[in-house]
């Protein structure tokens, strides 16, 4: 035993030291400006995380190959964690990060952002769409709908198009995004007249088996079930609704933009799905096109709305250094004062929106939201 | 109706949970250990069979035996290098060293099939052409005039579960090797001096055990297809407290326990809240564990002086 | 005077802390501290005590606990609640601190006795699966739990938002939302004041007579109980005490970050505590310590392999537990220490 305990605080004080030399190292100048993002690499929704890194290094290379402007991306894995968000944002000032991609995911971001408000380091969230991530600090801004918004638009949008009439909700009762939508799409539904017959949950214990749910659903006659989730669950939610033959109209909101690329998903169930998305890939503009094919090209899959809006988020950050004549030799607080200055007035053309502009006080996004229904496999707008 | 549907989607939910737990008493039985990768061998069994059948076009069959064969062989190895020097150390360094292949699996899973979720195939649906001349899937059949539905899954499930535990009750009772692992669940030390190999015993409990995850990660993946490298952690964790419910070490202990959680878990989702589910499934476990100490159907150790 | 060896190796613990504090507070008011390892300080000091504090209950009660992240999450939420309660109210900020640890301690306590009145009736891996199943409950009753405070009071409700608060309210708990807008109160000195607190409680208790008792329980229950010890009683002495220290760890830790989700103190936190705890050595409180810090510090300090960085994790903690257990490199390292020793006395 005593030899054990020997041994062990032996290896323990060699990691130690291996550890506490491999932290550190600061900034060091070269010719590119420093942007830093962290997101969830790895773990269970390392998904959205990789998505969004992949596609904001195809826009900082696209950027680079022009000259001039010169970008360094470094991405660091968050795991979803609030926690591990600060630990990774610290890593990355410790590299000189000059501005931010804030984090992928809601509650990390909230947690980085405070710590990019106190440091002064400009950030847009690509995805972060809770409220709280933006609230309050003068230079963090999302390139994302805010979940209360998603909420709101959802219902109105059904029930302008009168998509549906009694509605059924299932959501995910231990996520902020999901939670944070069911709560205006509840309180809009009201306002609108439409019904609310069935208000169902899941959470990350319990996330396979959605028979209950479902059969809520049907059994009190929704003839729409809104789905404010993101896509894996929604492709379960799809596939078990078919065994049972329940074909109610199907509602998502952006979080659902991916399940068509869903590796050996049956396409034809999610045929004649309404979404609620900035961003439709079968796009046919030039710039939608080509980075689709880049994305396919380089990662195999068709980009998802997180990939376009980070990608989106570094085509803004280019365009704000321009204007502003941001260099790289700049600190993180001289950019930061240069950034909101040009995005509380500019307008910004993406792929997930034309003429984007910004809340100087809250520092959400106003774009136009589109409603796609998926047809033949591929999204169609509806007009 | 409903109820019966609900009660339907509980068995077959709990079935898996019961083959998963399967997995779990056994070693727990014989080796004395928690092996908290059993749910990662399950996800890799799914992945392979994923592989075989929708990259490969392979038939289902060969598909299954595929995951079978590269978990079992994945039991023994895992057992080889990461349980068999810690024989002789504490259940604790043991519990530790499993958590650690635990993250291991998911992250070589991560690293080798990508975080994008695949979608797993439904071997269990017949192909047919409807009225309209549409190709469409056939997924289950249908009683009282649609009121009841079960689907293909369901029933191969259960019958699976049904025939696995049967199978392994004659394995464990009737052969010279079950006798050899009844007798190193007893006493290893008095198993040795009768001649039985026990390290080679032990290694043929890892290797059934994950062969059993094999066959419950392409049903837990065929019932509900979403695949990525964390699908088996948390049906790991509720098939491990299925196991102890029944009362770990006892086979038909692991399919009641199962069957049981599967059938609270749903019941509760359908008739107190969905919100609070999980919270009633682990409150039952608890007041089950007060009432029966030992789970449902374990065996109370007399303690010796 | 005379210092027996439970003594000399209690002091060394105090001493390690104390010299690892003073240290790590220099670096970093001298700005010589990275900002990953000052944003770390924090943290470890948490997970430091969460150790120590299950360490009380695997090593030195000798029950496993696969539940300990739930008296974490209890002391976060209840103490977040508390500061951000006593926000006008008090407005130092190391005095709304304390309260805020103090009261994350009391309402972990109260729920570790709840917990432990059924817990401590059952035995080994039942006892276990139990824990684990009350941190779950844990977990998923803050989920669904919206706590919000107005002029009338504190305003409860389960399942959906019907605090109903008046204008000037606040909804502090906001369900599957957590607590958002946390003021960051928690320092490194709030840290390390913690865990002396907690060695000298756990080493007074271990040394005491309720200790000695309590260590008879774990190494022969039925010979302690046939000489008349409460053994019901002792246990839930140190398991009271473990979940109250788990509490204000939680506190220490949630005033740290601007929010917390009860997600955060799942299943996968319980058992990242019994890794520190398993690490550092049953009933070891020293070792309990250099494990927390050193497992907090190494995810981070692998970034350098990215992509392989949580890969490295799971094999360095396997080979650990491998080489820790090795007959070979035992009996290889008892046979070097000594002549390891006599070379010095030539020297």
């Amino acid at each position: 035993m005593k030899t054990t305990r020997k041994i062990l605080s032996m290896l323990m004080a060699l990691t130690m030291i291996v550890a506490l030399a491999a932290i550190g190292g600061t900034a060091y100048a070269d010719g590119a400006i420093k942007i830093g993002g962290t997101g969830p690499l790895t773990g269970g929704a390392a998904i959205y995380g990789n998505a969004v890194k992949n596609a904001a290094q195809i826009a900082v290379d696209e950027i680079n190959a022009q000259g001039g402007l010169q970008f360094e991306l470094r991405y660091e894995d968050d795991q979803h964690d609030a926690e591990k968000a600060v630990n990774a944002y610290n890593t990355l000032k410790d590299w000189g990060m000059q501005i931010s991609l804030s984090s992928v995911t809601s509650k990390p971001a909230e947690a980085t952002s405070v710590e990019a408000y106190t440091d002064r380091v400009f950030s847009i969230t690509p995805s972060a769409s809770s409220t709280a991530t933006t609230e309050g600090k003068d230079n963090v801004y999302q390139m994302c709908f805010i979940d209360p918004a998603q909420g709101t638009m959802a219902a109105q949008t059904i029930a302008a198009k009168g998509f549906g009439s009694k509605i059924a909700v299932i959501w995910k009762n231990d996520d902020v995004y999901s939670s944070g939508i069911h709560e205006t799409f509840v309180a809009e539904a009201a306002e609108q007249g439409l019904e609310i017959v069935s208000d169902t949950t899941f959470a990350d214990g319990n996330n396979t088996d959605f028979s209950v749910q479902i059969a809520d659903a049907q059994s009190k006659g929704a003839d729409l079930v809104f789905l404010p989730m993101y896509y894996d669950a929604a492709s379960l939610i799809l596939t078990q609704a078919d065994n049972v033959g329940y074909y109610p109209a199907w509602f998502g909101v952006d979080g659902m933009d991916g399940i068509l690329s869903l590796e050996g998903f049956d396409t034809d169930l999610a045929e004649g799905v309404y979404l609620l998305t900035p961003f439709n890939a079968w796009a046919t503009d030039e710039r939608t096109a080509a980075f689709v094919a880049k994305y396919q090209e380089l990662y195999n899959e068709v980009p998802n709305q997180f990939a376009a809006d980070a990608y989106d988020c570094v085509y803004a950050f280019a365009q704000a250094c321009e204007a502003a004549g941001v260099s790289a030799d700049m600190s993180r607080e001289e950019i930061c004062e240069a950034m909101i200055a040009q995005f509380s007035t500019m307008s910004f053309d993406g792929l997930t929106g034309s003429g984007a502009t910004w809340d100087v006080e809250t520092g959400r996004v106003t774009k136009e939201p589109i409603v796609v229904i998926i047809t033949d496999g591929i999204y169609v707008t509806v007009d | 109706m409903s109820f019966l549907n609900y009660l339907i989607s509980g068995i077959s939910l709990g079935s898996i949970y019961a083959i998963i737990a399967l997995g779990y008493t056994m070693v727990y039985g014989i080796a004395k250990m928690l092996n908290f990768a059993h749910g990662d061998v399950i996800m890799v069994g799914a992945y392979v069979c994923f592989f075989a059948a929708a990259k490969y076009n392979l038939p289902p069959a060969i598909g299954i035996l595929a995951a079978v064969l590269v978990c079992t062989t994945l039991g023994i190895v895992i057992e080889k290098l990461a349980y068999k020097p810690l024989r002789q150390a504490t259940s604790l360094a043991v519990l530790i060293t499993a958590i650690g292949v635990s993250y291991f699996l998911q992250n070589a899973a991560l690293l080798l099939w990508s975080s994008s979720p695949k979608v797993f195939p439904n071997f269990f649906a017949q192909q047919t052409v409807n009225e309209a001349g549409k190709k469409i899937k056939i997924t289950g059949f249908q009683l009282f005039g649609g009121q009841l539905r079960i689907s293909y899954v369901t029933l191969v499930t259960i019958a699976a579960c049904l025939v696995i535990m049967a199978a392994l009750l004659l394995f464990i009772n009737h052969t010279k090797l079950g006798k050899a692992m009844r007798a190193c669940s007893e006493d290893k030390g008095a198993a040795q001096l009768m001649g039985i190999n026990v390290d080679a015993t032990i290694s043929l409990t890892f290797a059934i055990g994950s062969g059993l995850a094999a066959v419950a990660g392409v049903l837990l993946c065929s019932a509900y297809p979403t695949l990525v490298p964390t699908t088996g952690s948390m049906p790991g964790i509720k098939a491990f407290t299925a196991a102890v419910f029944g009362g770990i070490g006892s086979i038909p202990g692991a399919l009641l326990g199962g069957l049981l959680l599967g059938v609270i878990e749903i019941m509760a989702k359908a008739y107190i809240s969905t919100q609070m589910s999980d919270a009633v499934v682990f409150l039952v476990l608890i007041v089950v564990l007060l009432v029966k100490p030992a789970g449902l159907l374990g065996k109370k150790v007399r303690e010796k002086v | 005077m005379k210092l027996n060896n439970t003594k000399r190796k209690n002091l060394l613990t105090y001493a390690v802390v104390t010299v690892c504090y003073a240290v790590f507070q220099m670096l970093s008011l001298g700005g010589n501290l990275s900002s990953t390892l000052k944003g770390m300080l924090v943290p470890i000091c948490a997970y430091v005590v969460m150790a120590i504090s299950l360490n009380l209950t695997v090593g030195v009660l000798g029950e496993l606990s696969l539940g300990h992240a739930g008296f974490m999450s209890v002391g976060a939420f209840m103490g977040v609640t508390a500061a951000i309660s006593l926000q006008n109210v008090i407005v130092s900020a190391p005095l709304r601190l304390a309260i805020a640890l103090i009261v994350g301690a009391v309402f972990a306590g109260i729920v570790g006795f709840l917990v432990g009145i059924p817990v401590l009736r059952l035995n080994g891996d039942y006892l276990a699966i139990v824990t684990l199943a009350f941190g779950e409950i844990i977990k998923s009753v803050f989920n669904n739990l919206y706590l919000g405070l107005d002029s009338r009071g504190f305003r409860l409700s389960l399942l959906e938002d019907r605090t109903n608060l008046h204008e000037d309210g606040r909804l502090i708990i906001a369900g599957p939302m957590g607590i958002g807008g946390i003021e960051k109160i928690a320092s490194f000195t709030a840290g390390f004041v913690l865990i002396l607190i907690c060695l000298a409680v756990i080493f007074h208790l271990v040394n005491s007579r309720h200790g000695r008792a309590i260590m008879a329980i774990r190494d022969n229950r039925i010979a302690a109980e046939s000489v008349g010890l409460p053994v019901t009683r002792y246990k839930m002495m140190a398991f009271v005490t473990s979940a109250a220290m788990a509490g204000a760890a939680g506190a220490l830790f949630a005033l740290n970050y601007s929010t917390v989700v009860a997600n955060k103190f799942d299943f996968n936190t319980s058992i990242l505590v019994l890794v520190f705890v398993v690490f550092g050595g049953l009933g070891n409180m020293l070792g309990s310590i250099i494990a927390a810090a050193t497992l907090t510090i190494l995810p981070e300090a692998l970034r350098g392999f990215s992509n392989y960085r949580m890969l490295i994790y799971a094999i360095v903690l396997v080979l650990v537990m491998l080489a820790s257990n090795n007959e070979q490199l035992r009996s290889m390292l008892s046979r070097i220490i000594p002549k390891r020793k006599e070379h010095t006395h030539d020297a």
